[in-house]
């Protein structure tokens, strides 16, 4: 079996060899009979590789421990659901993970292409084909998932403790997509600038598949961070560890590209700008997957490493980076243009708010890049912690927070700032009195300096928001007045401000206590306090657990009992389950440290987190906002039925409306 | 064209000084947060002494871990095989904190004494920091470093 997984892994690359070829070299000649062979390509690559996959997985269902990778990373203790994520568990399966959502989007993208001059999709397609012939070429001869081990081992040692989680199940496929999203967005930029001509209705089709690729990849930030804080037991939501800026830098770089889409596709302008974020965003996404496959990194996702596949990595990293680099210096000058805007604009708010993206985004790199290099350069071995990347993130964004209520109320090319000052005399006030009646309210008296901050600039959006909802709803006939790019839009924003909420009200209003407790005795943290109730031994599939018992009171009332674990799975891997009582408002979190010795004592970790929901809650609507533009009919205007020569497709598209136009 | 030509100066401008004010925060923040790792012969040869926080590497001396029966203090030794530290900790050691496992602290020198604020061991069972394979494997060859099953092994 695992045979044919590795013939359908070779064929794959063969095709994704043609697929990177043919169609550009059709595209360059003229040959429509070489162009046309992208699609076909595209569908056997993403046939044979979904059957190494299932072939892969299938290894893993049925505990064939005579394909090496499933001998490292399962176990015939480990249910079902989790050899079936172990797939990706590791660094070989999760790079075929990578090249099969790469392949999911190619496919994706020869689909809904059609009514694309075939001389772009061609360029387009191809673009892709060569990222996958990189990433494939990479997991053939360095990470093949299907290598024997022969005799195969009676028992395979077990998936990483770490990753039994629900939220590992779904947190690496989800940022898959957001990171290889970004490769259509790339694929478009470099297509645009192999031809050298620049034609606004391209940008139209790209928008929808960058803002899908920027949803995911928030939903997969989201899933991260939560995963991190149920199951490292620390109780942190963010830790400004290289791991997680390495999705974090594509991220920030995404949210400017997504803005600066809406500009190029309406108003003609920024193209050099959106065509560099383009390329920026996917280098970024690949820049993250170096960092974390190439084992420069120590973290739980630096997979066993192999120098090889560094190297390979950052070869793949240089050539497509330095490649496309090179095309846009050379080219970038020919797709200048668009119409003109003056100093108070919606152009101009967004360009501002895409400098300071992308300067927080070179702030991050340097900060996640320094370590290694600094290693590397023998200038001493540092890190770089939080006091570095979180004073001055806020600083960065702090200006796109202030500008964020006017942007949708900015007209393109020239605004009336009287209707800046309208909006700001009336947010203004309502965020400072809504603010802090929310701030106050959320600390139960006066709020500390950064809980009054994080309700001043909550407020301070979500009045932006809901002062342009208002305007539409007097202003605009029903039916036209929440177009889906403007209710995604909307939806962003507002999860913003949910977002901003919930990361400074949880930082200034979080009370961590590590305690000391025996069996009756109790701790109390503000309103709450914990009973020890002691220690029973519980056994699961594949360990056997300490569970401590914690009764929580507030005034006398039972709020929870909780259940915390320190679980001991095969090959004395120890693992701390932290125990949390979720709510809207506040989360109770309980987490079992060691064992004291004498009379049953405990090391017990005590968290009450107020609003730590808001910050993962911002953060889906972000991602809904991304995903609703999807439904927005402007980028789905399909060409008339027969044979329409490309020109007129273009033609054929309705002229943007800029009245009701959306950032 | 003088639109066009305004937009263009505004744009640099912009970025000129977004930049500008971006690189002087930056090399302050890195200037101000870097830290560093030694291992307990580096701190006593007086590596360390311009630090005011540091990370201290090295493995947990055996016999060596004592703990306060009534709270959560903890006192070990950190060894690089050459030279030992005492490290003081109160709070929640890690899962895989053990004697003769590996460990980075962070905190400061107290009267020869490191008072750390935050203890992390090692990953899982068949992974070390990096950092601190290379500085003890430089601080002393002798001493038995668990090091990574040999194919991880750099």
């Amino acid at each position: 079996m695992p045979e044919l997984g590795q013939m359908a892994l070779i064929l794959a690359l063969l095709l994704a060899v043609v697929q990177a070829a043919f169609p550009l070299l059709g595209a360059w000649r003229g040959s429509a009979a070489l162009m046309r062979m992208a699609r076909p390509a595209a569908a056997g690559q993403f046939v044979f590789l979904l059957l190494a996959y299932a072939v892969l997985t299938h290894a893993f269902l049925v505990n064939d421990f005579s394909v090496r990778y499933v001998a490292e990373n399962s176990n015939l203790t480990l249910p079902w659901y989790y050899r079936f994520s172990a797939v990706w568990g590791a660094h070989a399966g999760s790079l075929l993970l990578w090249v099969l959502i790469l392949n999911f989007w190619t496919l994706a993208v020869a689909v809904f292409s059609r009514r694309l001059p075939e001389v772009f999709v061609a360029r387009v397609l191809g673009v892709m084909g060569m990222v996958s012939v990189g990433f494939l070429t990479f997991s053939v001869f360095t990470s093949n998932p299907f290598i024997r081990v022969l005799p195969a081992p009676a028992n395979g040692m077990d998936l990483n403790p770490v990753l039994q989680d629900p939220g590992l199940v779904m947190h690496p496929p989800m940022l898959y997509m957001g990171y290889v999203g970004f490769s259509v967005a790339f694929a478009f930029a470099i297509a645009a600038l192999l031809g050298g001509a620049f034609d606004n209705n391209w940008v139209r089709w790209a928008r929808p598949w960058t803002n899908a690729a920027f949803g995911f990849l928030t939903a997969g930030i989201v899933l991260g961070s939560w995963w991190s804080y149920a199951e490292l037991g620390w109780g942190g939501w963010w830790f400004w560890d290289p791991v997680e800026n390495a999705s974090f830098m594509p991220w920030l770089v995404g949210a400017a590209l997504i803005h600066a889409q809406a500009v190029t596709e309406k108003r003609g302008g920024l193209r050099a700008w959106t065509l560099l974020l383009s390329i920026f965003a996917f280098s970024l996404s690949l820049l993250g997957t170096f960092l974390v496959r190439s084992g420069l990194l120590t973290s739980v996702h630096a997979f066993a490493s192999d120098p090889r596949r560094g190297l390979f990595i950052l070869m793949l990293l240089g050539l497509a980076v330095g490649a496309s680099l090179l095309l846009y210096a050379l080219r970038a000058p020919k797709v200048a243009g668009g119409k003109p805007f003056a100093l108070a604009s919606r152009e101009t708010l967004v360009v501002v708010g895409n400098l300071m993206l992308v300067v927080a985004a070179a702030m991050v790199m340097i900060g996640t890049l320094y370590p290694i290099v600094g290693d590397a350069l023998h200038l001493g071995r540092v890190s770089i912690g939080p006091p570095y990347f979180g004073p001055l993130f806020i600083a960065m964004m702090a200006p796109v927070v202030v500008l964020l209520p006017f942007g949708p109320f900015a007209r393109w090319g020239r605004a009336d700032p009287r209707e800046w000052k309208r909006v700001g005399l009336i947010a203004a006030p309502a965020a400072v009195v809504g603010g802090s009646l929310f701030a106050w309210a959320a600390s139960g008296g006066m709020p500390p300096w950064q809980a009054w901050l994080g309700g001043l600039s909550s407020a301070w959006v979500v009045a932006g928001v809901v002062l342009y909802v208002r305007k539409r709803w007097i202003s605009v006939p029903a039916g036209r007045r929440y177009p889906a790019e403007m209710a995604g839009m909307l939806l962003g924003h507002l999860g913003v401000g949910i977002f901003l909420a919930g990361a400074l009200l949880t930082n200034a209003l979080s009370v961590e206590t590590d305690v000391r407790l025996a069996p009756g005795q109790t701790a109390s943290i503000g309103a709450y306090t914990f009973r020890f109730e002691g220690v029973d031994d519980v056994r699961g599939p594949n360990w056997i657990a300490h569970q401590g018992t914690v009764v929580v009171t507030q005034n006398g009332q039972q709020v929870a009992v909780l259940h915390p674990q320190k679980r001991e799975y095969s090959g004395d891997v120890v693992q701390t389950e932290a125990a949390v009582s979720a709510g809207l408002f506040r989360d109770l979190y309980v987490a079992l440290g060691e064992s004291l010795g004498g009379h049953g004592a405990w090391a017990l970790r005590l968290y009450d987190k107020p609003f730590v929901r808001w910050v993962w809650l911002g953060g889906l609507f972000m991602a809904l906002g991304g995903f609703v533009t999807l439904l927005d009919r402007r980028f789905r205007v399909r060409a008339p039925a027969g044979e329409t020569p490309p020109a007129a497709v273009a033609d054929a598209l309705p002229p943007p409306r800029p009245r009701e136009a959306g950032a | 064209m003088r639109p066009i030509r305004r937009r263009r100066i505004i744009l640099i401008g912009l970025i000129l000084a977004a930049v500008a004010a971006a690189t002087s925060a930056m090399v302050y923040g890195l200037s101000r947060n870097m830290s560093y790792l030694f291992t307990p012969s580096q701190v006593l040869a007086g590596k360390a002494g311009d630090f005011r926080s540091f990370r201290l590497g090295g493995m947990v001396a055996p016999g060596s871990i004592w703990r306060d029966p009534h709270s959560l203090l903890v006192k070990f030794m950190v060894t690089d095989g050459d030279h030992t530290m005492p490290v003081r900790y109160t709070g929640i050691l890690p899962d895989l904190f053990r004697a003769n496992q590996a460990v980075i602290a962070t905190g400061h020198m107290h009267g020869g004494v490191f008072v750390a604020s935050e203890v992390l061991a090692k990953h899982d069972a068949t992974y070390m920091p990096r950092e601190l394979q290379q500085a003890m494997a430089q601080a002393h060859a002798k001493y038995h470093v668990v090091l990574p099953g040999a194919e991880n092994a750099p």
